[in-house]
């Protein structure tokens, strides 16, 4: 052909979208909503909902524009918006209870805004608090029970560790009661799968629930999150079962590059139909429920005959690893979480594994700390302890923090459920079996607080 | 988005091999006022592989309308027929 794409390279990438899910997973606006900042709580409003509106109105239409030019789908259209405990600061007055209601209306001000422009989800209902709390954060984190359960769209985070100023245990002790607080007030607790803990979080991550508009952004941005596990699952499923693990890992390269390519042509294109900045594109394999999308199926290909047993970590660090050589190989602007993610619940092959016995939450634990996120959408017992919930943050978080990476946690007690039970949320989500947890407790070390303290960065054995 | 001059896609058919596909393919491409700018053909694995590289630049519609419509006559004749804009497959294959 005159412009030199072989019949074979059409039918390879014909074969990723039709048969291979591959899709760009989420385009996502951030918004900054500092200059909406007011200490009259209706002015607050005002300008947020002016805001909001008026820098994505034509942004789902513009998306929809896109995917229909191009011909690659684009599964969700998302807004992410400065985190709340700063833009609300000033409007608070000292009065808890009436503060508390104040940030509970400002999310449902910022469901009703997502819902008018037409997204999946609006994130950014969160603030920051590695070392110390102020009144707006801890406002915040109360009101999260009711602002997360009681809305739609609306996706809240808290970073409570970093390398820098290490883990805030007073935080991870009340975040564990939040949880369970926020799991209890919304249907099976769907809440709880709105919500992440995070050390060392990005500021441009595109996908939900953590996404915000950091800090350090400018005033509006695109963002886009790219998928494929379903694309990289039949490439290693096609290598031959002798193929060393250079081999693989320079085929997974090569296929993250071409997707992660793809990606950035619609995120640049987007930005430019809306007049805004392009942000950075996150090179994620994040799973979908549908069958073969999963970085469960990836691992058993590469030679497990189930994901969780051992070599599982060395699989899974290949693959991370793989992906983002390939993808910061494609495009200057690779940002955001960027690597493997491993949500048991939305990933087929994890969720089988935990099913089957293989997986456990310490094996979990192991994989996170090479993949891009951490323990991410597990559902355990509803009975689960606070302790044991703010325990088990604290271990990922420290994970984070020692590692100098990003972690998340995503967990989800659901009510009424026991270990082995299973849940069903649909949709995105997925459904899972509720995770087995260690049955000892962890109170004493969480009911200590305080902080625990950043690491030295030299000596790193 | 229409830019100056051309506006490329590819039409990808895939299936068994049998007489008029590309007279049928042609005469849907030439009602929807595209215009086709080469074609290759090959048996792939034992499967009938064929590209069409078109213009869209004077088209009654983009490649997501059209889409659906080229899918549709696929499934009457048995065959598998996709299109995708011509800027993927130079972004995904070309460094």
């Amino acid at each position: 052909m005159p412009q030199s794409i072989s019949l074979e390279e059409v039918y390879e990438t014909y074969r990723m979208t039709e048969k291979e899910h591959f899709d760009i997973r989420a385009v996502t606006l951030g918004i900054n909503l500092l200059p909406c900042v007011s200490d009259d709580f209706s002015v607050l409003c005002r300008r947020t909902e002016k805001k909001i509106l008026s820098t994505a109105r034509q942004f789902v239409k513009r998306a929809e524009k896109i995917q229909s030019y191009y011909g690659i789908p684009i599964i969700n259209r998302r807004i992410t918006v400065t985190p709340a405990a700063v833009v609300l600061a000033g409007a608070l007055t000292g009065d808890a209870g009436r503060d508390r209601e104040r940030c509970v209306l400002y999310a449902r001000l910022l469901d009703r805004c997502a819902g008018e422009v037409g997204v999946d989800f609006l994130g950014g209902y969160g603030g920051f608090c590695e070392k110390g709390m102020t009144y707006a954060e801890q406002t915040v984190m109360d009101a999260l029970p009711e602002a997360l359960g009681k809305t739609e769209k609306v996706c809240g985070f808290f970073s409570l560790a970093s390398s820098k100023a290490g883990i805030n245990m007073r935080a991870v002790a009340k975040i564990g009661a939040i949880i369970r607080e926020l799991a209890i007030n919304s249907d099976q607790a769907i809440g709880a799968a709105k919500f992440v803990v995070f050390a060392n979080p990005v500021s441009d991550n595109p996908f939900m629930a953590g996404g915000y508009h950091g800090l350090q952004e400018a005033d509006n941005i695109v963002n886009v999150g790219i998928s494929g596990p379903g694309v990289v699952r039949r490439v290693v499923a096609g290598l031959p079962r002798d193929l060393p693990l250079d081999a693989v890992a320079e085929a997974i390269k090569k296929t993250a590059f071409k997707i992660t390519r793809a990606g950035e042509l619609i995120g640049q294109e987007l930005a430019r139909s809306l007049g805004v900045r392009f942000g950075s594109i996150d090179v994620s394999l994040a799973p979908t429920t549908a069958v073969g999308d999963s970085v469960g199926r990836i691992l058993e290909a590469m030679g497990l005959e189930r994901v969780g047993t051992h070599g599982s970590t060395a699989a899974l660090a290949l693959l991370t690893d793989a992906v983002k050589k390939g993808g910061v190989m494609a495009s200057s602007r690779v940002g955001g979480l960027s690597g493997a993610f491993i949500p048991v619940s939305e990933d087929v092959g994890l969720a089988e594994a935990v099913r089957a016995g293989a997986l456990g939450i310490d094996k979990l634990e192991a994989m996170t700390t090479v993949c891009s996120v951490g323990l991410d959408m597990i559902a355990v017992p509803g009975d689960t302890k606070t302790t044991t919930l703010a325990a088990i943050i604290a271990d990922e978080l420290a994970i984070g923090v020692m590692n100098n990476k990003t972690t998340a946690i995503r967990l989800i007690p659901v009510p009424g459920k026991k270990a082995g039970d299973h849940v069903s949320w649909g949709g995105l989500l997925g459904s899972a079996p509720i995770m087995p947890l260690h049955q000892e407790n962890s109170d004493y070390f969480i009911w200590r607080k305080g902080q625990l303290p950043a690491p030295v960065t030299s000596f790193r054995n | 988005m229409k830019k100056e001059g051309k506006d490329l896609a590819i039409v990808l058919v895939v299936g068994e091999d049998q007489t008029g596909i590309v007279a049928q393919v042609a005469d849907f491409l030439w009602k929807e006022n595209i215009n086709i700018e080469d074609i290759n053909q090959k048996i792939m694995q034992g499967v009938f592989v064929m590209t069409m590289l078109v213009d869209m630049a004077g088209a009654r519609s983009d490649v997501g309308v059209v889409g659906p419509k080229l899918e549709k006559l696929g499934e009457k004749i048995g065959l598998s027929i996709q299109i995708q804009h011509h800027k993927i497959f130079e972004v995904m294959h070309r460094v």
